[in-house]
């Protein structure tokens, strides 16, 4: 699958009170949830973005509480696809399994792009380009167990899938 | 072959595996599952998709509205609503209704409903705390607790383990809240990401099991997949009395493989404050010292206990919270609240002018019972103190034990305790 869109940069330990402050997680709503995604520390991200930007962020994306909300915001808010550095295991394990396309890439992405720049993404290859210049930055291949996961469209299809064997 | 840790051996039992290594991705038997009002919502729509009429093991799923209860708002009513449908229809006997409810990690416990050798999962981050036990526990998401609750199972890369040594003695005033926090500062937020710590040596082992539970309660805070203590005679005696059901305590071996070992004399250590942004933002209170406060809470899955309200009763005892300061007290369940009565420590509380809560989450993650206003400083025995955690973004928490806690709400700034009994 390939995206094409516009970067929102965000830097290290975004923890996830700041993707989806816990005082509104009353919601479970992606789209209700999209409407305070980051608004603590990017007041103006739930306005401005638009289905199929990506974003693009440093070491510990998603760190704090397990809340499924902080990627459902995400999702919510058309985000197409987190870049990292790294991720916090929880947020990890809940992209997978929600089916939020996530690529962790070890170059410094949220420092070496510039926001609003286009970014296209090979999300099978793993491979991330830079439009502006063509350069190109490989991200880590997802183990095959997780692959089944994301190709079946998520956890709750993959336990349905086994629960007819 | 070299030998297993506790963690791989846990895991390794659960896959039916004679061994695992740090990196296998291994689908295992979960022994409990657990949820909350906010976490829990979400897992029952996700369940709801797979058209069962039955979860996996009823005894095996425990729910727990802690976070927006009593309920703050209708919206949080209806949260609450419908997972205690959701417990009537598929007959959720570990289902805590208010009034016999408190915060989920120190419920289940207290419950022995947390055994040794036990694998846990819980939609909520700081259900690592039960590996004060010598289980392996983590949070994960709802759509995690949605496939437990249908198939008894939970997938899982088999962390590599980091091992944390106390050596020395512990300072008076300086308990578990104080060895984690440093720990925390060490190593980072992400210090230990993906990674189980094993937390062990003399400190350890002569520390009671409510401050083995705030250690690993914190373990994520390191970005930790798990924290554990192995189980002893601190955890045997513990569990006499809480439970009927059997259990297999799991050791690592003696040749286990650990990936890192960090040695802390904890001998001179000060007691700590994790100022804001991060929980490893840490210094010691002497460097804290004079920053005033607005509100000072004493509560939470990390220092909700009653060694904890012991410790603050101490202080308060024939003292009062300083004008300018709102103490709010949050006995963690309902047990903890009625020995607190017994002892004595609600009149200590009340005469200091505190307010005492109801068990709830309430203030620790902005949900109620506590919101701070823009500008407003928190002291707080609680776990986290992001952007906004407490109520306005532009609102600060400070993160220390209930010793200081205590003495600072009297003082109105952050003090060591001593400053206070002197």
């Amino acid at each position: 699958m390939i995206l094409e869109g516009k970067v929102w940069l965000f830097g290290d330990n975004v923890d996830t009170d700041a993707i989806i402050p816990a005082r509104y997680l009353s919601a479970t709503d992606p789209e209700e949830l999209a409407a305070h995604c980051m608004e603590d520390i990017n007041p103006d991200f739930a306005a401005s973005v638009q289905a199929g930007d990506l974003l693009v962020a440093g070491s510990n994306f998603g760190c704090g509480s397990s809340r499924e909300h902080a990627p459902l915001a995400l999702k919510g808010a058309g985000v197409s696809c987190v870049i990292a550095k790294s991720f916090a295991r929880i947020f990890y394990r809940n992209a997978i399994n929600i089916g939020l396309p996530i690529l962790e890439c070890e170059a410094e992405l949220s420092r070496i792009l510039a926001p609003g720049e286009l970014l296209r993404v090979d999300l099978s290859a793993g491979m991330i380009i830079r439009l502006s210049d063509g350069s190109r930055y490989q991200a880590a291949p997802f183990p095959t167990f997780m692959q089944e996961i994301i190709q079946q469209g998520g956890l709750i299809e993959y336990v349905r899938h086994r629960l007819k064997r | 072959m070299s030998g297993q840790t506790m963690i791989e051996k846990i895991l390794a039992r659960g896959a039916g595996k004679k061994e695992v290594k740090p990196g296998d991705l291994v689908s295992v038997k979960v022994d409990l599952s657990l949820g909350n009002d906010i976490t829990a919502p979400v897992a029952i729509k996700e369940f709801e998709r797979l058209g069962l009429d039955r979860v996996f093991d009823p005894e095996k799923v425990v729910l727990v509205p802690d976070h927006f209860t009593p309920n703050r708002d209708i919206a949080a009513a209806e949260q609450a609503l419908l997972v205690r449908r959701f417990a009537e229809k598929y007959g959720i006997r570990h289902y805590f209704e208010i009034g016999r409810m408190g915060i989920e990690h120190a419920l289940l416990p207290e419950q022995g409903l947390v055994l040794p050798g036990q694998i846990i999962i819980g939609a909520d981050s700081h259900t690592c705390t039960y590996g004060a036990l010598g289980a392996f526990a983590t949070g994960v998401g709802s759509t995690d607790l949605a496939a437990a609750m249908a198939i008894g199972e939970a997938w899982f890369k088999v962390p590599s383990t980091m091992r944390f040594i106390y050596e020395g003695e512990l300072p008076t005033w300086v308990d578990g809240k104080d060895l984690i926090l440093y720990t925390i500062g060490q190593i980072g937020v992400e210090g230990a990401r993906y990674k189980a710590m094993a937390f062990c040596g003399p400190v350890i082992e002569k520390l009671p099991m409510d401050g083995r539970l705030t250690m690993a309660n914190m373990a994520i805070e390191a970005g930790g997949k798990c924290g554990y203590m192995e189980p002893d005679a601190v955890t045997f005696s513990y569990l006499e009395g809480r439970t009927a059901q059997p259990y297999e305590p799991v050791y690592g071996d003696a040749d286990a493989v650990y990936e890192q070992t960090l040695t802390f004399d904890v001998s001179r250590m000060e007691p700590q404050v994790a100022f804001p942004p991060a929980p490893d933002n840490t210094h010691p209170v002497s460097e804290a010292a004079g920053i005033k406060i607005d509100q000072v809470v004493i509560g939470s899955c990390t220092n909700g206990r009653l060694e904890d309200l012991r410790r603050a009763a101490a202080i308060l005892k024939g003292r009062r919270v300083h004008p300018r300061v709102r103490l709010i007290i949050i006995p963690a369940t309902q047990r903890i609240y009625r020995q607190a009565m017994a002892e004595g420590l609600m009149d200590i509380f009340v005469e200091a002018e505190a307010a005492i809560s109801t068990p709830t989450c309430g203030p620790c993650l902005g949900g109620h019972m506590g919101i701070l206003a823009r500008g407003e400083k928190a002291l707080a025995t609680t776990n986290r103190n992001f952007v906004g955690r407490m109520g306005h973004p532009e609102s600060e928490i400070f993160l220390c034990n209930p010793a200081v806690a205590a003495a600072s709400a009297i003082a109105g700034e952050i003090v060591h305790p001593e400053e206070v009994m002197a």
